[in-house]
């Protein structure tokens, strides 16, 4: 019946992307242009005793230098968390932590000039790691947080856990690491900033989320955001990693408006990685009880989080390390602590997937490890346990539509799972794993009851529509999803629309291209813009062919009578007799999301109006000798809800499996402690393309995809998330593959040669067949646990000890709180 | 963006032009070929040569020739001729400025000298391989963790030995420097018995590819600063098989962590006549492993054998943690490496380990 | 090439044949190709990842082979013939590879995808008939985050066929409903399916 959704389709962007004419921000090239380099903190934590610009401002060709001082004002993407100035003010957390600015007349100039400053550095303690941080509150890397340098410490408990647990068949308590890593977008983050003709600043950026930029400009320059003009350039490349407002974005903004001139800043690869915000390394404890007959009774779970020196969206990465594990799978009680340090290192925060492959990885590869005690088919598991449809969990969050036993069943068919598994010789094997993921989170990072996505439409006179929405194009097709969206609506063609987006001056906000929410919202805000201008257009069509409104057609760039195809008009005309009737044809949508039933304090990170489910399986070869492993062939299955342009999806699952698949095997952002007794320096181990990691076509196995789909009345035409969700079953899987190539465990990430010979010499040793974190730390400061009582037990979503405020009681009065009994 | 420092271009269109200029000022003079290595690394200022002598152009270094008759570049007839390990006569001569790709598109190179036809095909990446040369390869600057960055990086570990500091992170009691010698051509050329040419205004010598390094990562190269590197000459390898085997993470962009390259002659009977085993990217320079080879003359190639001379290979091994993967397990890699190569050598079939170690067919 | 010697610090006059057009530019003297492409001659269609030679997302072509743009310095390149994206459409129309990487979904941020586009394209002037493993060969030393990188060798595929059969990139090639891509609908007289037990 659709015309456009479903059908694999150029992207509405293709051509500029393959002819080079998609300007990114670097490419951005304005009159009278200057340049700006940072001076960056050569140590990991020291006050500053004094900086010296003299020099670098007698600098011929230089124009500015700025510190610290230019920035009384902290920012950061969560109002939690604003702990971040454009510029250092009072010490430096990180080697690769900003401290001066100079803008020259060209980037070399700029270069050298930064060379000239002199900083004068009174060393603090370095802290490298959780456990330092945790056994040296003092120097404290910063003034707030909950305890010494222990950053944010939580504990929610839902139902009677610890009865649950003691009283299972059988308990397992595993212990898992997950090293850091980071997105690695080919494009360095660039930002271009200057007066406009009025006056006014404008800022050209690689940001994922101009609306989030827009306020921290706003809060940072202390001027009003209604004279600030932010436009997210396409990025090449986000994955996360241009999610917060970064400080170079302030600095030249700061700059240009001084400067009266445009003024542009890319980051050299080194600085990319010191920019990082991205995935957390993530030290974790599951303790799971499971019955006889594999129904898991509890989850105690605990994750301690490597933070880096800024908050980021660290709080919410905190929360989700522990939140989406009982959207998986049927979990009747549960216990989440997580705890996030600061440590002196590049700062941590969302990448694809956001705090959740971390669980995932303990929680999947566990789930192998209770099947092979329980002789069960892991497969056969897990299709036991999957979280029931339609439903609350224990901890408040609303499931819609599950395809994850359609995913398993389709993945264990594909990939012929039944005669693999446990049956390959030596040195080959097969994993499993699954999971779930937000479309998009529930809650705004700025609570309010605004919408989370607006689109506007324009209908012209040509039958030309344009499409404004603050969505911001990194890559995943989000114009796409626009486009087709409203022309689906129409029945008109994509190619008759043009889409404007990622504006804060000119289009509605949308949050920002993160917690794959674009789709979702924005597909849903479109819809709704597209069907009002439709029925504006029908109305008069009605009117004029004297045909009932509710027989009117929308297709092929015509209106018609459903029972008369040939009594209509063209779109065209349909629109000059709905702007004749009705005046200038614009119209609005907007998407806010379901009030969550969640009322407890940490309830806001987890809830999404669906979630996408993944099952994949992974085959490996595993040479005994050497550990050498490769991964040829990788089977993937998606529950996407309904798939809006199959080419787009693909892509995302296959990009998805290349990045899990990365992770997997080797990517680490690592970094080297010189010996403290000879020196304080902490430093990225290697900040650069070579040495990081990133899987090249060589190692890309071949991937078999399917797409469930599931329908989800809560999605723009029943669609769900595809951004993040199938990278997170690929680390687990390939864990569990290991294991059934050559029977031992590795329990950490990534799963490397040195790492798998290791546990098949300890092996042969006769000691544990293993590579993993040996322990949880005993010393990590938690809070008395806020006691939620679950769903089916009459809880109403609120914990028990803890004191509500008055006034958000009321407020959420009208709020039912939905509580579906299961049980 | 990485921005290059400023220097002063020349480029000669002759050998001795370039010899000349060299001459000139040869402390704060560096020679380009290809610029896959130097480039980078003065964008890094690890190295900031005054003035920069660029070789692309110059005709007579791109030749690759077969047979002994074919004089040198840079001087009218050839001397000292290099010993080849059974005829003494040469067998081919390849211009320092033949870029990698040329190289590996020489039917005739892949035909007789697989050990370096397979090491330029594993160099990098296609264009690096395109752009970067045999002689560039060979004088590849050493390799370290510690060294191999930006300045900003550097200073903020207080510099390292090699340059600008004092200390060796590596192994802070080091006298010495220990980056990596990181070159996939050295240790094939080595095994193949190959001499390069040196030319300066002064004069012409010819030294082995064994004695054209040092095992110090500063002073990792014998070529004085005025020389320049303009031929390699393979001596007539009729009868030898070879091949080169290298570890990396990826199966592309990635120096050699370790790699093993092997040549041998074997007599009617598989016995052993002679035999050249090279350990590359474990110390600061191509590690020939002399018991090895020893183990091994006049012995059939069976699992054995192999094995005790793969581990004899292993233990002149001196990885130390200033590369890619874990120290430890780069060495015992060593062992494994040598065993596919002499396997090779033997005759099996190692198409599938290479296919999964290299992930390419070569 | 003639003997040439620039001091440090000056600016030379570079003559160029530049996507099939004769350019004249003045650089400064330590600029690369990559910097003379984007800020002198203001091609920004040629991108950069780390100035290193370690991504591949400068790559273009130089006399017809690909080279990293970012390790080419300008004053070598004098008097050579370049090709970058800019110059990849012909006739008003795209190239064969422009089309399929538009359609199968080879591009999806497109930063790295100039290119890969370049590298592919001396491919194809080289051999139309590449198999699965020489398109990856040739194609690893470029870098991609978004792809995986499938759908870029099946646009290979796809532009090496309509090269063979003759098509210089006419429209749109068939956007072609892979077995991998095509939707896997739940069964919609059983909606229990979808929601699993």
């Amino acid at each position: 019946m659709s015309a456009v959704i479903g059908k694999p389709r150029r992207r509405v962007d293709g051509r500029a992307k393959v002819t080079g004419q998609t300007r990114f921000a670097d490419d951005l090239i304005l009159p009278r242009m200057l340049h700006c380099k940072l001076l960056r903190s050569s140590v990991p934590h020291a006050r500053i005793v004094r900086i010296d610009t003299a020099k670098a401002a007698a600098h011929p060709g230089v124009h500015l230098v700025l510190t610290g001082d230019a920035f009384p004002v902290a920012y950061g993407v969560l109002p939690v968390s604003h702990d971040e100035h454009a510029l250092c003010r009072d010490k430096v957390r990180f080697v690769g932590d900003p401290v001066a600015a100079v803008i020259a007349r060209d980037e070399a100039t700029a270069a050298a000039a930064v060379d000239l400053i002199e900083v004068e550095y009174e060393t603090l303690r370095t802290l490298a790691a959780p456990d330092d941080s945790l056994a040296h509150p003092e120097p404290r890397i910063h003034e707030y947080g909950d305890t010494g340098n222990v950053h944010k410490a939580v504990s929610l408990q839902f139902g009677d856990v610890d009865a649950a647990i003691s009283g299972a068949d059988h308990v397992f308590d595993d212990v898992f690491f997950f090293e850091g890593n980071t997105h690695l977008p080919i494009e360095q983050h660039a930002t271009v900033a200057a007066k406009d003709g009025d006056g006014k600043l404008v800022v050209w950026s690689s940001t994922q989320t101009p609306h989030y930029l827009h306020r921290s400009l706003a809060k940072a320059l202390q001027m009003p955001a209604a004279h600030i003009r932010v436009m997210a350039t396409p990025n090449g490349g986000g994955f996360g990693g241009k999610s917060d407002p970064f400080n170079h974005e302030v600095v030249v903004a700061k700059a240009a408006l001084m400067l009266d001139r445009p003024v542009k800043i890319c980051l050299t690869r080194e600085e990319v990685f010191y920019c990082h915000r991205g995935r957390h390394p993530v030290l974790m404890r599951f303790r799971t009880g499971v019955t006889r007959d594999g129904k898991i009774t509890g989850v105690d779970l605990q994750t301690l989080l490597d933070g880096g020196a800024y908050g980021s969206y660290g709080v919410a990465s905190t929360f989700y390390t522990g939140a989406l594990q009982t959207v998986t799978y049927d979990i009747p009680t549960y216990r989440f602590r997580g705890c996030r340090v600061f440590t002196n290192k590049p700062p941590c925060g969302p990448k694809r997937g956001h705090g959740t492959p971390q669980g995932r990885f303990g929680q999947e590869v566990q789930l192998d490890k209770i099947a092979e005690r329980l002789q069960v088919d892991p497969a056969d598991l897990r299709l036991n346990i999957i979280a029931p449809p339609d439903s609350l969990t224990a901890n408040y969050l609303r499931i819609g539509t599950i395809g994850l036993a359609e995913c398993i069943r389709t993945v264990v068919a594909s990939s012929g799972w039944k005669d693999t598994f446990r049956r390959l010789p030596l040195g080959r094997g097969v994993g499993l794993a699954c999971s779930s993921y937000l479309s998009g989170a529930g809650l705004p990072i700025n609570w309010n009851d605004l919408p989370h996505s607006g689109v506007q439409l324009k209908l012209d006179r040509s039958g030309g529509v344009t499409a404004f929405c603050g969505a911001t194009e990194i890559g995943q097709g989000s114009d796409d999803v626009l486009v087709a969206s409203v022309a689906e609506v129409l029945g008109i063609e994509p190619f008759d629309i043009r889409a404007v987006t990622g504006d804060t001056d000119l289009t509605p906000v949308d949050l920002g291209s993160y917690s794959s929410r674009v789709t979702l919202m924005m597909g849903n805000a479109a819809i709704e813009a597209a069907t009002r201008a439709r029925d504006l257009l029908a109305r008069a069509v009605s009117r004029k062919l004297e045909v009932p409104v509710e027989r009117l057609t929308f297709r092929d760039r015509r209106v018609f009578d459903r029972d008369d195809p040939g009594r209509g008009v063209t779109f065209q005309e349909a629109v000059c007799m709905a702007e004749a009737e009705f005046g200038t044809i614009g119209t609005t949508g907007s998407y806010t999301p379901p009030k969550s039933p969640a009322k407890f304090k940490g309830g806001g990170v987890g809830p999404s109006p669906t979630y996408s489910y993944t099952a994949a399986i992974v085959e490996v070869e595993v040479d005994p000798d050497t550990g050498w492993l490769v991964v040829p062939k990788i089977w993937i299955a998606h529950d996407i809800g309904r798939s809006l342009n199959p080419t787009l999806v693909r892509g995302q699952v296959e990009g998805g499996v290349y990045m899990g698949l990365g992770e997997a095997l080797m990517e680490e952002q690592a970094f080297r402690r010189l010996p403290p007794r000879l020196s304080n320096a902490l430093v990225h181990k290697f900040p650069s393309m070579l040495e990081y990691k990133s899987p090249t076509f060589l190692e890309m196995p071949e991937v078999h995809t399917d797409l469930i789909e599931s329908m989800d009345p809560a999605g723009p035409f029943g669609a769900k998330e595809v951004g993040q969700g199938p990278l997170l079953p690929i680390m687990p899987a390939l864990a569990n593959a290991v294991y059934d190539a050559v029977g031992v465990r590795i329990d950490e990430i990534p799963i490397t040669p040195e790492k798998v010979l290791k546990a098949l010499q300890s092996k042969a040793a006769g000691k544990p067949a293993r590579v993993g974190p040996a322990s949880f730390p005993e010393n990590v400061p938690w809070p008395d646990a806020l006691l939620v009582t679950p769903p089916w037990e009459g809880g109403d979503g609120r914990a028990s000890n803890e004191p509500v405020k008055k006034s958000k009681r009321k407020a959420e009065a009208g709020v039912e709180a939905t509580a579906g009994v299961r049980r | 963006m990485m921005r290059l420092p400023p220097f002063r271009y020349r480029a000669p269109r002759t050998v001795g032009d370039a010899a000349l200029w060299l001459a000139e000022s040869p402390g704060d003079t560096m020679l380009v070929a290809g610029g896959t290595d130097l480039l980078p690394n003065m964008k890094r200022r690890q190295q900031t040569p005054r003035t920069l002598i660029a070789l692309r152009g110059i005709a007579e270094l791109c030749a690759i020739t077969t047979g002994g008759g074919v004089g040198a570049p840079g001087e009218p007839s050839a001397s000292g001729e290099s010993p080849s390990p059974r005829s003494g006569r040469v067998g081919i001569r390849i211009g320092a400025g033949v870029t990698l790709s040329a190289l590996v598109r020489n039917e005739e190179i892949r035909a007789t000298l697989p050990a370096l036809w397979q090491a330029a095909l594993q160099v990098a990446t296609p264009h690096l391989r395109n752009m970067g040369t045999l002689g560039g390869n060979l004088c590849l600057d050493t390799r370290c963790t510690y060294y191999d960055q930006s300045h900003e990086w550097r200073k903020a570990i207080d510099f390292c030995m090699k340059k600008d500091g004092r200390t060796c992170w590596v192994a802070t009691s080091s006298p010495r420097c220990l980056a990596v010698s990181s070159t996939d051509t050295a240790p094939a050329l080595q095994a193949l018995g190959a001499r390069v040419r040196l030319v300066s205004a002064a004069g012409v010598r010819e030294v082995s590819v064994a004695d054209l390094y040092e095992n110090d990562g500063m002073q990792y190269l014998t070529r004085r600063a005025d020389e320049i590197l303009t031929e390699v000459i393979v001596p007539d390898t009729s009868g030898w098989r070879s091949t080169y085997w290298k570890l990396r993470r990826r199966g592309s962009f990635d120096f050699p962590v370790a790699s093993v390259a092997a040549a041998a002659r074997l007599d009617g009977d598989g016995r052993v006549e002679a035999v050249r085993l090279v350990a590359g990217a474990v110390a600061s320079r191509p590690l020939s492993a002399p018991k090895a080879e020893a183990l091994l003359v006049g012995e059939r190639l069976t699992d054995e054998r192999i094995a005790a001379a793969a581990q004899a290979v292993y233990e002149v091994a001196k990885p130390m943690d200033n590369t890619d993967f874990e120290l430890v397990w780069r060495k015992k890699m060593v062992t494994a490496l040598a065993t596919y190569a002499l396997r090779e050598l033997r005759g099996d079939d190692t198409s599938a380990v290479r296919l999964r170690l290299a992930r390419q067919v070569l | 090439m003639s003997e040439t010697t620039i001091e440090s610090g000056a600016k030379v006059r570079l003559a160029l044949t530049v996507n099939g057009e004769p350019a004249e530019v003045l650089v400064d003297a330590y600029k690369t190709l990559l910097e003379a492409l984007r800020e002198d001659l203001q091609l920004t269609g040629t991108k950069h990842g780390c100035e290193l030679g370690e991504c591949g997302a400068c790559a273009v072509l130089v006399d017809g082979e690909p080279v990293l743009s970012c390790l080419a310095l300008a004053v070598a390149c004098d008097g050579r013939d370049v090709q970058t994206v800019e110059g990849l459409q012909a006739n008003g129309a795209l190239h064969p590879l422009q089309d399929a990487f538009a359609d199968l979904g080879g591009s999806q941020c497109g930063y790295c995808t100039p290119g890969i586009l370049m590298t592919a394209k001396a491919l194809l002037d080289r051999t139309t008939e590449p198999t699965r493993d020489e398109i990856k060969d040739a194609l690893s030393g470029n870098l991609c985050r978004c792809t995986g990188y499938l759908q870029i060798v099946e646009a290979v595929e796809r532009a090496a066929e309509q090269v063979r059969s003759g098509a210089n990139g006419c429209g749109q090639v068939r956007a072609g409903a892979g077995e991998h891509g095509s939707p896997k609908p739940v069964d919609e007289d059983s909606p229990a399916k979808a929601g699993a037990q």
